[in-house]
């Protein structure tokens, strides 16, 4: 954990191994070594090695089932909710083994958010209620701070302005866009270090599209972000790293502006111009 | 932690501060109670095993396999044989099968393939409805408003064109096997008609549209593309409704009779395994007798499970396990 | 000459199987309408005979000695939904709790065996359950009692309210789970906190099934909470239950117990009806 904590944070049961002296270069967000894939005796990925760095937006492209989602799963230990699934290597979250023998994956999840391709804010629950769901449902009680994070999580998704006078409705209510946003405010809400975001514009139109790349830009600021997108427009407009994925192997990744201009390997090449999609 | 907000001070409260560590005790707990729930319908199988052997244990020693073979049951001089009540409930479930499969599929035949969509819910409704009448109330009805007709209507009828038969002779009293089976008709027409509804809708329309690309008439494609791809389907149903009418009590009980013996003629009082342990379990005062009422229990148990699970069995290789509850 | 005679056989054939058709067809019709007229003579007989004793003291009354015109049911009705309540104590958590595991955890080889006794319990005759109750309550308790009748009830409920309640919870989008875990949550909270009230209509909708199915039930109650013309003041004593009355009246000589008789299958059924209503109600599309 960041060791600039106030002295109001009890003991964690789960304390993770400690972050480096400030003296060497900036601890990446996630170091993925080695990382092999397995759903039942088929293989998803292939010896992934990738580094994410902290406060940028990474995407990772490429064809349909090339295992770009499998990846991103594996940062906040959601493919484990597929009994088949196994997984080999080491990921690392800010020089922490997210794998290690103690780790409940419960406290990775509260440290590296995810937004879904389909927006999904509880249907039961208003739209204040699904943006605190999480930290209520993890324990917290203190009403003041509850309030003040559903306000704060909700600026922070662009959304506040146009749900303020109406908090009490049911998060379902909300347009395709807007609930996309509210899930990301939802997502926020738990002060991850990180947020997962898996085409999460995919089912949207270009105008709910264009406010959710907006908004990454300023979420980058806070937060680091790893997004899986199909769209490679995209992927140029918002990211600062890009991955290419084909077939469970990373093919090749560098900055957005090289891969797209100057991409090292021939298949990134085919790619990108659409000689296969 | 990231300041969520720019510029901002830093807010001495921040989520992870707040949140309790989670325990692991939760999962586990409810993942083992509810497994202990879910166990319990084996348990609960397992209970009704041993309960029912255990009750007819003393007759099974005595009688073994000619339990069911015996055809005498008599209470009095501690005689006991199953076969009378075995004999009722094949002769009752038969007797309802025969009219109410013909019936039902027929029906359903027609909620499927014929009737005009408006019918169709409507009527879906109203058959439902029939399941969902209490057995007693249908008894209810049998005993003064089904059996008075049959008696003075059909029942004198039937006689005289069949009564050379050994099936149609004897006296009429109203209550007796046919109106047994009757009423046992009257109550599995329901579950095997929207049984086969449902069986008859899940065949694809392809198969529908490429009969009448030949030239079919409506019948034919009912009958060539429809029934005989269901083929396996319907005869589920028809277990189904089998295993219902098997294990029926209040109104065959209400409208057989109460007589421990075989009889030739379906005019005569019977009694089902069903109906014999409703009309005498009460009364069974000394323990030969209740425990011959519990090996008749135990044999009723045992038809039920095997028939069901054929129905089960025919309704899996139609089309995946749902719940059909029977 | 040929040509033209076999254009019109085939006219001919085609004609006759045409008319085959429509006879099949009328058929069919028919025997739709054969299938609903028991629904509406039972209907009907249980309104004409039974809607003019449906009064006031039917319902407030107990019933009365044989020969005494006059009484009611009010014992019964009062039975009925206390049985009720004790079967439930059996059947929700057993049925709830059990679809729970079923639905979200659980391996899919287990679950096929549970699903599949589950059915196979479904299948026990009720009047089996009465004996099977009467062996293990009523004898060593040495007596029949509300309790006995209860759990009979109870045990018949349960792969009710299983195989319904796990049906409802599978409907519940895999989405909102993986939302839920993915911000922290523990299985258990989601599965309480976001599943199971999501899925809060339909399982109150199999419990209403559940409970219209089990309150027109006789054969288990005859040898457990065997009926008592009094109020039930003892959970371990007899108690009367709205069929079991149905049955003793119906089964008498007396013709003001039969009077009777068609006024309580008249409330009885309209009970179970409402139930079903109830439930098509909370189950309409768009609802």
């Amino acid at each position: 954990m960041n060791s600039a904590q106030p002295a109001t944070r009890p003991a964690q049961s789960n304390v993770m191994a400690v972050s480096p002296s400030p003296a060497s270069p900036p601890v990446p967000a996630f170091e993925a070594s080695k990382v092999c894939v397995w759903y039942g005796t088929k293989q998803a990925l292939f010896e992934i090695d990738l580094t994410v760095r902290k406060r940028e937006i990474t995407a990772i492209i490429g064809p349909s089932g090339c295992g770009k989602s499998t990846f991103l799963r594996c940062l906040n230990r959601m493919h484990e909710l597929v009994p088949s699934a196994r997984m080999e290597g080491k990921i690392t979250l800010f020089g922490e083994d997210l794998y290690g023998a103690t780790v409940d994956p419960a406290i990775v999840r509260r440290r590296v958010g995810m937004v879904f391709q389909k927006s999904n804010p509880f249907p039961t629950m208003s739209i204040g209620e699904n943006v605190i769901a999480g930290l209520r449902l993890n324990g917290i009680r203190d009403r003041a701070f509850l309030n003040e994070q559903m306000e704060r999580s909700l600026r922070l998704a662009a959304l506040w302005d146009e749900v303020k006078n109406e908090l009490h409705r049911p998060g379902v209510s909300l347009s395709g866009g807007q609930q996309q946003r509210l899930c990301i405010a939802r997502a926020v809400a738990m002060e991850p270090e990180v947020l997962l975001m898996d085409e999460p514009c995919s089912a949207l139109d270009p105008m709910a599209t264009a406010k959710i790349e907006e908004l990454m830009q300023e979420l980058k600021k806070n937060f680091t972000i790893v997004i899986v997108t199909h769209n490679m427009q995209q992927a140029t407009r918002c990211s600062d790293q890009t991955a290419f994925f084909y077939m469970g192997k990373l093919i090749e990744m560098d900055s957005t502006a090289k891969i797209f201009s100057n991409p090292g390997q021939k298949q990134t090449e085919d790619y990108i111009t659409g000689r296969f999609g | 932690m990231p300041a969520l907000v720019e510029n901002a001070p830093t807010p001495v409260k921040t989520a992870a501060s707040l949140m309790p560590a989670p325990s692991r005790f939760g999962d586990s707990f409810s993942k083992s109670f509810t497994m202990v729930m879910a166990f319990s319908v084996i348990g609960l199988i397992g209970l009704v095993v041993v309960v029912l052997v255990r009750g007819s244990w003393p007759t099974i020693q005595h009688y073994g396999f000619g339990f069911i073979t015996d055809s005498s049951w008599n209470p009095v001089t501690e005689k006991f044989g199953a076969l009378p009540f075995i004999y009722g409930t094949v002769v009752s479930s038969l007797i309802g099968l025969l009219i109410a499969v013909p019936l039902s599929l027929a029906t359903a035949v027609y909620l499927t393939e014929l009737a005009p969509l408006w019918i169709r819910s409507p009527l879906t409704s109203l058959i439902e409805m029939l399941a969902a009448i209490p057995s007693v109330i249908l008894g209810l009805w049998a005993i003064f408003v089904m059996i008075p007709f049959l008696r003075t209507f059909i029942y004198p009828a039937l006689q005289s064109v069949l009564g050379w038969t050994p099936l149609f002779s004897g006296p009429i009293y109203g209550i007796g096997m046919l109106s047994g089976g009757i009423i046992l008709a009257i109550m599995i027409i329901p579950i095997i008609t929207s049984v086969s509804r449902e069986i008859l809708s899940s065949v694809p329309n392809l198969q529908r549209e490429a009969a009448y690309a030949l030239g079919a008439t409506q019948w034919e494609v009912t009958r060539v593309a429809v029934l005989s791809y269901a083929k396996r389907g319907i005869f589920g149903a028809i277990i189904l409704g089998l295993g219902r009418a098997i294990g029926e009590t209040m109104a065959v009980t209400m409208v057989i009779g109460n007589a421990s013996r075989i009889s030739p003629s379906l005019f005569a009082p019977s009694n089902t395994m069903a109906s014999v342990l409703a009309n005498q379990f009460a009364e069974a005062s000394d323990d030969a007798f209740l425990s011959a009422l519990f090996a008749v229990g135990l044999v009723l148990f045992i038809v039920t499970i095997i028939v069901n699970l054929i129905a089960q069995l025919l309704l899996v290789a139609a089309g995946g396990q749902s719940s059909k509850l029977a | 000459m040929n040509e033209i005679s076999a254009v019109r056989a085939r006219g001919d054939q085609h004609r006759y199987r045409k008319a085959k058709s429509t006879f099949v067809a009328g058929l069919c019709i028919l025997c739709g309408v054969l299938v609903v007229t028991p629904l509406a003579l039972v209907f009907g007989y249980l309104v004409i005979q039974g809607a003019s004793s449906v009064n006031l003291d039917f319902f407030t009354q107990l019933p009365k000695p044989t020969g005494e015109v006059g009484g009611g049911m009010a014992n019964a009705i009062v039975g009925t939904f206390t049985l009720l309540a004790l079967a439930s104590l059996i059947g929700v958590p057993l049925g709830i709790f059990g679809a729970v595991y079923l639905a979200e955890y659980g391996n899919s080889r287990v679950n096929w065996w549970l699903r599949f006794s589950s059915d196979i319990l479904n299948g026990v005759p009720s009047i089996i359950w009465g004996i099977v109750i009467y062996g293990i309550m009523v004898v060593p308790m040495k007596g029949y009692s509300a309790w006995a009748g209860g759990v009979a009830l109870g045990c018949l409920m349960v792969p009710i309210i299983l195989r319904t309640t796990e049906e409802v919870l599978l409907l519940v989008p895999q989405s909102y789970r993986e939302a839920a875990l993915a911000l922290g949550i523990a299985k258990w909270k989601v599965i309480s906190q976001i599943v199971i009230k999501t899925a809060r209509k339909g399982i109150i909708t199999a419990l209403l099934l559940a409970f219209a199915r089990v309150a027109g039930e006789t054969a288990p109650l005859l040898f457990t909470a065997l009926g008592n013309s009094f109020w039930n003041r003892n959970l371990s004593q007899p108690i009367s239950a709205l069929p079991l009355q149905i049955f003793s009246f119906a089964t008498s000589a007396f013709d003001d117990y039969h009077r009777q008789a068609w006024a309580g299958a008249l409330v009885l059924v309209s009970f179970v009806f409402l139930l079903n209503i109830t439930v098509r109600f909370l189950t309409r599309k768009g609802a």
